[in-house]
Order: structure tokens, then sequence, then C-alpha cells
């Protein structure tokens, strides 16, 4: 049983960063993430961990220095959002494409222009097809033991792949809650030391990052590709590890009041906690609503997103990003893809809103359900709208 | 060489050896090959001072003579001997 304490989710992050017992952080600090890296800049300057922390210009040289430092043999972590993120957009490709284990917080920021600080996800959709695992926290709580989970699931040898770990910036990360704060002996006696198998060392020499001609690329991408599918089944085993020592459970999909549901509302990250009181309000109301979250968003969970939505008549995709005159939002897009070929499964109605720190309140929530509901029932279903804009 | 596939490359494209790019036979890259004539040839070296890949070795005889399994067919030794006594030659001819 942890200690549960008042703290800044950002903070509880860079204390599960301490726990962990990174050996290397490089970052750069950029708005909404600065709290996470100025934490953790302090806990190594006041010996509370013994890390190097890397000052570097930019992000593109945080994430570069994470590859070296990752190929090493070194336990990693950084963290960024927005422009920080596709500044780094270059080598995030690298550090998967190596299968290095860093971790990644991303305090998720919407992307110029127009130019804003504010929260949502448009950052990680862009890096969707990066290779990371990428997965969505909901709460501070989440972060935390996530943090500690994203170093286990990446360094296990059947993995070795990089984790982004992506908190709502602001409405996550500048929020103060009661988190369950674990012991450094508990965490460390869970998580063990870094032991890579494959590290640049001048008495072992290897070669990383090389050169592949086009009668090398397939075969090496198609590895990676099924290497990244292949890690569901080791993230849900650590998930239940996890919830085994510490007693709090996580799974790739999260359901609730999915049963006999009609209507679904899926979406990833903190606004889930408000779509919760909602279905709640709606429940109490007689209606059929339930919610269904996406916490592991790559690899992509076909089987326990068809699943979660088969009884479903609709479903109402709910995306904190804008896919600019593409097919809908990001995951809604990715979920109608995903359930194309099922028999049974519901109607996807794609919703964007909640765009750079705009809420998205309770009430919202309810009129989109209905607004879902009536498109359904008229059998015209728009590609996607945007809500919550005014006309 | 059988080429490896997506099963049995090496992990992440890792190489486990050191040196072992001489076993890639950048030779076959090459649409013009360089052929040399003795009765032109003075011994100079000229041409395997050029060769950027480091195709050219010096034969018991002493003429320079040309390693295709890495000349890439460049023609840079052809267009820098004095004597005229390397031409180049499509590889199909």
């Amino acid at each position: 049983m942890g200690k549960l304490t008042g703290i800044e989710v950002s903070i509880a992050c860079s204390e599960a960063v301490t726990l962990c017992d990174v050996d290397v952080i490089a970052a750069y600090p950029i708005t909404p993430q600065t709290h996470i890296v100025e934490h953790l800049s302090e806990q190594v300057a006041e010996g509370h961990l013994d890390a190097e922390y890397i000052k570097v210009e930019s992000e593109h040289s945080a994430m570069s220095c994470c590859v070296g430092s990752s190929a090493a043999g070194a336990r990693t972590f950084t963290s960024t959002c927005s422009q920080g993120l596709a500044l780094m957009h270059e080598i995030v490709m690298i550090a998967s494409g190596l299968r290095l284990p860093i971790v990644m917080a991303v305090a998720t920021r919407t992307l110029s222009a127009p130019l804003s600080i504010w929260g949502d996800q448009s950052d990680v959709m862009s890096e969707r097809d990066s290779g990371w695992i990428t997965i969505f926290a909901e709460n501070g709580q989440e972060v935390f033991d996530l943090t500690v989970q994203s170093f286990r699931i990446a360094e296990d040898e059947r993995v070795l792949f990089p984790v982004m770990l992506c908190l709502d910036g602001f409405h996550l990360s500048h929020v103060i809650e009661p988190i369950e704060l674990e012991s450094k002996e508990d965490v460390q006696a869970w998580l063990p030391p870094y032991k890579a198998k494959y590290r640049l060392d001048p008495d072992n020499v290897l070669s990383m990052g090389a050169f592949a001609m086009p009668d090398y690329f397939s075969e090496i991408k198609k590895q990676q590709n099924e290497a990244l599918r292949g890690t569901l089944p080791v993230i849900k085993e650590v998930f239940k590890d996890f919830g085994d020592r510490f007693g709090r459970y996580y799974e790739p999909v999260t359901r609730y009041q999915t049963e006999e549901a009609e209507t679904i509302i899926v979406m990833a990250g903190a606004f889930a906690g408000t779509a919760r009181l909602a279905v709640d309000t709606m429940r109490a109301a007689g209606k059929k609503v339930g919610l269904v979250t996406i916490k592991v968003f790559r690899p992509f969970p076909f089987e326990e997103i068809t699943e979660a939505l088969a009884g479903a008549k609709t479903a109402v995709v709910i995306d904190r990003a804008l896919s600019v005159a593409g097919p809908g939002g990001p995951m809604a897009s990715e979920i109608r893809s995903a359930l194309y070929h099922e028999q049974k499964k519901p109607a996807v109605v794609s919703m964007v809103g909640g765009l750079s720190g705009r809420d998205v309140f309770q009430e919202q929530f309810i009129e989109l359900v209905e607004r879902a509901e009536a498109c359904v029932a008229s059998g015209k279903i728009p590609q996607y709208e945007m809500f919550g804009v005014r006309e | 060489m059988e080429l490896p596939t997506w099963k049995t490359i090496n992990h992440a494209c890792i190489v486990f050896e050191a040196g072992n790019s001489k076993e890639y036979l950048t030779g076959d890259w090459r649409s013009m090959r360089p052929e040399r004539e003795d009765a032109k040839c003075v011994k100079c070296g000229e041409c395997w001072m050029y060769c950027p890949d480091a195709a050219i070795y010096q034969d018991e005889q002493g003429y320079y003579a040309v390693d295709y399994d890495y000349c890439k067919g460049c023609g840079i030794c052809a267009r820098e001997c004095k004597h005229g006594a390397i031409t180049m030659v499509e590889e199909s001819e």
C-alpha cells in the first residue's frame, strides 16, 4: 500500500521516474511538460537521483541523446510535447527502428498554427506511425503507475520498444490530485535494473543504425512491425503483474457501463473522467450508454476494441485532434477501419473537439450521444463533425 | 549469399561483426566495366591512386588490375589514364 499524497501530476510523474532509478535524462523544457523535467533536474541536482541530466539545445538533440544513451545500455527518460515532439519526429522514428527502450512522457498539447500552448492530442496523433508503444493515462494515479510500468514494458526482452506515455497537457499535467506513491524499495523490487541485451560496448563490438539496401529494408520493417504487434500480450502481462503487486489493475481497453449499452463513447485521456460522469447521469435517466477508454493505442488493440463495441448500435468516438480534411478524427478513422470487416459492429460517429484546451463538459457528452444517436437513426452519418464550435 | 527473411534477419538490423562490409560485393552495382590493354599500360599507378573504391590492385606482373567484386564502374580510372590503356565497356557486351 503506497502513501496517499496530494501532489501535482507532473511531479508525481517525475517522482515515478526517480523511483525507477533512470540513468540518463535528456530533455528540453516546453509548456506544459516543463514541471516534469524541472523537477527531475532538481532531483538530480539535489542528489535524490543518481543520473546524468543532459541539458540540450533542442528536442531534436534531446531525443538524439536518448538514442545514444539507450544504445549504450542506460535506462533513459525524456519528456516533451507539441512543437517539441514535432521537432523530435525524425529521431522518434529512429528510436523505435533501433528498438531502444526509451520512456517518454508527453504532456499532450496542440500543434501550431495558430500558436497555442493548450492541451489536446494533435501532437501524439502525428506520431501514430512512429512505431512507439503509445499509452494514454486518464488521471494522476495512472500517470504514476504507467510511468513505472512503461520502463518494465519497454525493457522486456520480448518487447524492446520505446514507450510514449501520454498525459493531457494542463488537464493532467498541472492539476493536483491525491495519488498513491509507492516506496523506492517496492518499485525497485518490481522493476529490476536494466540490463541491455544489445548495447554499444567497446569490448563486445556491434553496430546499430546500419544502412539497409532495398533488398534488406522491407524484411527489417516487417520484423519491427510483427514485433510491435506482438507486444500486446507482454503489456497485459506487465499490467497484471503490477496489479498483483500494487493492487491497481490496468487493461489496454477499459470498459465502463458497456453491458447492454446501445451507445458507447470511445476516447482516450483525461476527458474520459467527465464522460464517465455523463454516462452515470444518462444511466440514471434510463439511457443505455457506456464508455470505452483506450489505454494502449499502439500496438492497436484490435480484438479488445471490436469485442468492447460488438454489442452497441452506436459508437461515438471523440478525438481531441483534427485530421484536417481527412476521413475523420484519427482515432475514429482507425476504429472505423478496424471494425470494417466485423459482422457485429456499431455505426461509428466521429466527433472532433476539446481542441487546444477547450473543455468538454458533462452536458456536451450527453448532447454528443444524442446527436450521434440521431445521425444513426436517420441513416445520415457524417464522416466526422467538429463540436463545441461557434457557428 | 542467401538473403535473410524477416524472421532470420538480425534484431533491429544490428550488425554483430566488425568489418563485414567486405562481404557485400558492391561490384554488383556496375553497369560499365573498365578494361585494360597491357600494351598501352606503363604501370604508372595513376588509376590506383584515383580509384575512390580502392578496387584497383597491382598484380604479379606489376600491372594495375581491377577487383571486379568492388569496382562500381564509375570510370574515373579510364578518364584519368594518360595512356588510354583503360576503356569502359558495357557490362552486357
